[in-house]
């Protein structure tokens, strides 16, 4: 049992293992609604999200518990200038588990120093977010065993904190990752060297047609807005990397193309249809995974 | 030359801290991490490139009436790993130290990634385990590679 949730580098294969096979159990019925009826979950969003905070709110109501929340931003002490380490310890009063979301990297690292109750990571800026992680390889287990399989990462592999995340867990597995970005948004050659020292083989690629005939899984990530100086240089690049029907029909037939949504353009909406597209499935495993992330912390 | 008197660069000091064995060139980097400047009040002498037999060149600091602290010899670590502090007491050598770069650096390095949380103002200190490729981030993970004096708080 885990006190915290707050990286997914420190879970081992076996933990990972554990907990994708629970949520599976979970997923077919099998867990006491009552488990939790006597929790409370403080729900601590900083930032905007609608999957995340709504998954672990539905998690939390499957499992018979209660969510309370601290609203939006604006209507919170943070405009009085609270910190967030004083935030953590008031609501470690309230609630018996935290869940946070936070625009800076490390805040819940922070948390976790701070709190009295179990942490569970949420988001915290460009850095990690497992129980994503877990979702995301709970997707392709669905559909295809872990191990020996070819990965694609495509999009802002810079800045993208699910596309860190699940790469660093998919050194657990016997796993080539591909990455393919835009100029500019390419994984940093840290994360790079630290993923070949932990043993994964990456192979970089430049052409999406070479890409996409490699590969078991594309993971596909959101293109930012904001990292670009003006909306035409934004444009060229997104649509460079526009995953279509066309595309795909040089894909392998079982290959299967995951999203940690929200998506704006880079994929086709005609790709939903296909049987390669699993990210609203993926956004459905939310509930399951995290249920069994808040046993894990709770039960 | 032959009988040119030996002479003494720098007088003893009766009480307080001589940094020795810094690397040459750093001793005002190390003045600048222990926070003395023009304007603060320390009786410093400072000796620059003085010829050393174990390393060529070395620079020499020493500081009366002030004994380092733990964080303060880290600091000195990071960009003089060769130094030796000597602590003085009525003149006299009371402890003699190594430097030694220790395995988990708290607030002594700003981490350069502008998001991290420890560059608010929470109150945690930074947080950098030593590493072969650089100074890690406890925090948000990132790895400090280049220009470490330029961070140190």
């Amino acid at each position: 049992m885990r006190q915290h949730i707050i990286s997914i580098k420190e879970f081992e294969k076996k933990e990972i293992d554990a907990l994708l096979d629970r949520a599976e159990t979970i997923d077919q019925g099998n867990y006491d609604p009552k488990a939790l009826e006597d929790k409370i979950l403080g729900v601590l969003f900083f930032e905007p999200s609608t999957r995340t905070r709504m998954s672990f709110e539905a998690a939390m109501a499957r499992l018979g518990g209660a969510s309370i929340d601290m609203g939006g931003v604006e209507v919170s002490s943070v405009v009085k200038g609270e910190t967030l380490a004083d935030t953590i310890r008031v609501v470690s009063g309230y609630a018996d588990a935290i869940v946070l979301r936070h625009p800076k990297e490390g805040a819940a690292q922070l948390a976790s120093e701070f709190a009295s109750v179990p942490v569970l990571n949420a988001g915290d800026g460009a850095g990690q977010h497992p129980s994503q992680t877990l979702i995301d390889l709970y997707t392709i287990r669905q559909a295809m065993p872990l191990e020996g399989i070819d990965v694609g990462l495509l999009g802002d592999l810079r800045y993208g904190r699910t596309a860190h995340s699940l790469a660093y867990a998919l050194t657990q597995y016997d796993v080539t990752i591909h990455t393919l970005a835009p100029e500019g948004l390419e994984m940093p050659p840290n994360v790079v060297e630290e993923l070949r020292e932990r043993g994964v083989e990456i192979v970089v690629h430049d052409e999406i047609g070479e890409f996409t005939r490699a590969l078991d899984v594309m993971y596909v990530t959101r293109i930012q807005r904001e990292r670009f100086p003006d909306s035409a240089s934004y444009y060229a690049v997104a649509s460079s990397y526009r995953v279509t029907p066309e595309l795909l029909t040089q894909a392998k037939e079982q290959m299967i193309v995951l999203h940690p949504l929200p998506r704006v353009d880079e994929i086709d909406s005609r790709v939903d249809a296909l049987p390669h597209a699993k990210y609203f499935q993926q956004a459905r495993n939310g509930v399951p995974i995290r249920m069994a992330l808040l046993l894990e912390v709770m039960g | 030359m032959k009988d040119e008197p030996r002479v003494l660069q720098i007088s003893p000091i009766r009480n307080g801290t001589v940094i020795d064995h810094i690397t040459a060139g750093e001793a005002l980097n190390v003045l600048k991490i222990l926070g003395i400047t023009g304007t603060t009040d320390e009786c410093l002498s400072i000796a620059t490139n003085v010829v050393s037999e174990k390393s060529g060149r070395k620079d020499v600091v020493k500081i009366s009436d002030r004994e380092l602290c733990t964080e303060e010899v880290d600091r000195i670590a990071l960009i003089a790993p060769q130094a030796t502090i000597n602590i003085i007491r009525d003149y006299l050598v009371c402890e003699k130290m190594g430097v030694e770069i220790p395995k988990v650096l708290l607030g002594v390095v700003r981490c350069p990634n502008r998001g991290c949380i420890s560059n608010t103002n929470e109150p945690i200190k930074s947080r950098f385990e030593v590493t072969k490729r650089g100074l890690h981030c406890l925090y948000c993970d990132w790895y400090l590679t280049e220009d470490i004096p330029g961070h140190i708080i």
